[in-house]
């Protein structure tokens, strides 16, 4: 597949701290690409980068071969994490505004449909509630038809049902074949969107890969969760891997037949077993050895 | 530039002008407020003496009785033009020239014809009248340029100054700056939106209080219209100098009443600054708002045409350059 964002050793200092630090990666045109990582690890500043908002410290960005120039900027649309619209005009008046600043336009009411806004075109837009903003927000990068979208964190905020909705708005742009650049501390949401994945860590990319293949090169093993006051106490002798995380007790197994033997040989009971394979969200603590979201 | 991504901003900026309603009916009566306060403070008659000036070039060999008259001031002058201008104004209520044996009054001033009276009782036939005409000048027709002028700097360092910072404070010239719009496309549009929102304003400004006070006005509406055109340049291009890199509300409020109140006092919007000293008369002149206020009230006072203030336009138009160059050299979207 044709290469359609070059990133080489990229790195930005503020005011002596290494922000970003020596990132490389491409990223092939059509695909979804994530950048992973708990707050501050530097995602948005590195996008921010590619985005050609922010100046590198030092290292090379190159779209479709060349440096970032007015051809990426029309061909761009980007979703910031926030961003605030002007004041005193609607929903339809920005699309507008915003529409006027592209030589390359998409009609407008498909992008209404496909966002969902003809509820609240004409409302000002300081009276959305978050989920309306946010495909407000999408709507504006996509105005301009663009061939690459960046979303920096768009569904932090949301409650689960307005951020499942947004998953499947991203599906139906990147049905369309647009190259997509996510960044997100939602390992659900990397999993579910993103083609491929790199894991940010303090400025830096600890892991990269699809996400089934960074989760089979790490893992072999599925998770047993069981509820803790199901568990007997003073079992931590026992011949496999346990994990106490919050609720539960989780077993790390690559045999889940004889682990269950054990269990039951032990007596304990299974009746609120559950079995799970391994996530991003396991990866992330493997690698950094703390949680995403502490 | 694209002109059709100037007039995005351009239209959209204004939309966002006309529907703040508070924000618009206040930059409409501030000034009317201000206007109509002065003329109803400054009405009454504020000096019961009566004024003569008397021209002293030669001493004449007797000194008439008139001179003796109690209740009148009697004020020496020397240059015969200017006295008569003030005259015309009611600054003065009689010219007298011992020498030539000449008088003038207003035709149209009450204390002209009492001093008439009084001068032909005690020196009968021995002066001749020389009428001249013209409405007296109230504080009012002095003051109303200036109060025009500082509406007009208050609008375009606020509204340009402190919106530029607050755009750049939340975000939306970040959002601006990922758009193919460029900053200049993006400032023209912010100075042209300006400035006709600043003209609208002050013409109907105009228009309303002069229904009311018909305050004095000899000049060109034409002549006027420019020197607030260039002024209202002038003063947004200053905003805009302000607004170029401050990323703070606070520090932008600072810096602006840090210009703002010098200008509103030393730049002659409520006092003349003849009598003042004359190093803050040439501190002065670096303000845009003094420049702008004198044309102003030359053209509407005295009648004077664009020669007669062009060195006043060349700073004004001198100081839009300076401001815009460096306004634009500095702005940074973030």
């Amino acid at each position: 597949m044709a290469t359609l964002l070059e990133v080489k050793d990229l790195v930005k200092h503020f005011r002596g701290v290494r922000a970003v630090d020596g990132v490389s990666f491409t990223i092939a045109k059509g695909i979804c690409f994530g950048l992973l990582g708990p707050n501050g690890a530097g995602k948005t500043t590195t996008v921010e980068m590619l985005e050609g908002i922010k100046a590198p410290t030092r290292g090379e960005i190159l779209y479709k071969g060349e440096p970032l120039g007015p051809r990426f900027r029309h061909e761009a649309g980007i979703m910031f994490q926030s961003t605030a619209l002007q004041d005193f005009i609607t929903v339809g008046e920005t699309l507008e505004l915003f529409q006027r600043f592209y030589s390359k336009c998409r009609p407008l009411p498909g992008i209404i449909e496909s966002c969902s806004l003809q509820g609240f075109l004409d409302r000002d837009t300081r009276k959305l509630s978050g989920g309306q903003r946010q495909r407000l927000l999408l709507a504006i990068a996509l105005v301009n038809d663009p061939e690459v979208l960046f979303l920096d964190e768009p569904t932090t905020g949301l409650d689960p049902q307005a951020r499942r909705n947004f998953w499947e708005l991203v599906q139906t742009i990147k049905a369309l074949g647009k190259t997509i650049i996510l960044t997100t501390h939602y390992m659900e949401e990397a999993y579910n969107l993103c083609d491929e994945i790199a894991i940010m860590d303090h400025g830096k990319i600890i892991a990269q890969g699809t996400p089934k293949a960074l989760l089979t090169e790490h893992f072999d093993d599925v998770v047993l969760q069981l509820p803790r006051e199901e568990f007997p106490a003073g079992r931590d002798h026992l011949p496999m891997t346990i994990v106490h995380s919050r609720n539960a007790v989780e077993i790390l197994t690559n045999d889940v037949n004889a682990t269950i033997q054990q269990l039951l040989a032990l007596g304990v009971s299974l009746a609120h077993l559950q079995i799970r394979p391994r996530t991003l969200e396991d990866l992330f603590l493997e690698l950094t050895g703390r949680e995403l979201r502490s | 530039m694209k002109l059709q991504r100037f007039l995005a901003v351009f239209s959209s900026r204004n939309k966002e002008f006309l529907r703040d309603r508070s924000a618009l009916a206040w930059n409409i009566l501030f000034p009317v407020l201000i206007v109509m306060g002065f003329a109803f403070a400054f009405s009454g008659e504020s000096l019961d003496l009566y004024k003569v000036g008397v021209i002293k070039e030669q001493a004449p060999a007797t000194r008439p009785e008139f001179l003796a008259t109690r209740y009148i001031q009697f004020i020496p002058v020397t240059e015969l033009n200017a006295a008569i201008i003030k005259v015309e104004r009611h600054q003065l209520d009689m010219l007298l020239d011992l020498a030539a044996r000449r008088y003038w009054i207003n035709d149209s001033s009450p204390k002209g014809y009492i001093l008439e009276q009084v001068l032909r009782g005690t020196s009968s036939g021995e002066f001749s009248k020389q009428a001249v005409s013209g409405r007296g000048i109230r504080y009012v027709d002095w003051v109303i340029p200036g109060i025009l002028a500082m509406n007009m700097m208050f609008s375009a360092l606020f509204g340009v100054g402190y919106v530029i910072v607050r755009y750049r404070k939340n975000g939306m010239l970040k959002r601006l700056k990922a758009t193919p719009v460029t900053p200049f496309e993006f400032l023209a549009a912010q100075v042209a939106s300006r400035l006709w929102l600043i003209m609208a304003v002050t013409v109907t400004v105009f228009i309303g209080t002069d229904l009311f006070i018909d305050f004095r006005m000899l000049g060109s509406y034409l002549d006027l219209f420019i020197v607030f055109a260039l002024g209202a340049v002038s003063l947004i291009s200053l905003g805009m100098v302000v607004a170029a890199r401050t990323a703070s509300e606070e520090l932008a409020g600072g810096l602006l009443n840090l210009l703002s109140w010098p200008m509103m006092f030393l730049s002659g919007v409520w006092f003349s600054l003849e009598g003042v000293h004359p190093l803050l008369k040439k501190l002065a002149l670096i303000f845009p708002l003094t420049h702008l206020t004198e044309a102003a009230r030359a053209i509407m006072i005295d009648g004077a045409g664009l020669l007669d203030i062009a060195p006043h336009l060349l700073a004004l138009a001198a100081m839009s350059g300076l401001f815009l160059a460096i306004g634009s050299y500095l702005f940074r979207w973030e």
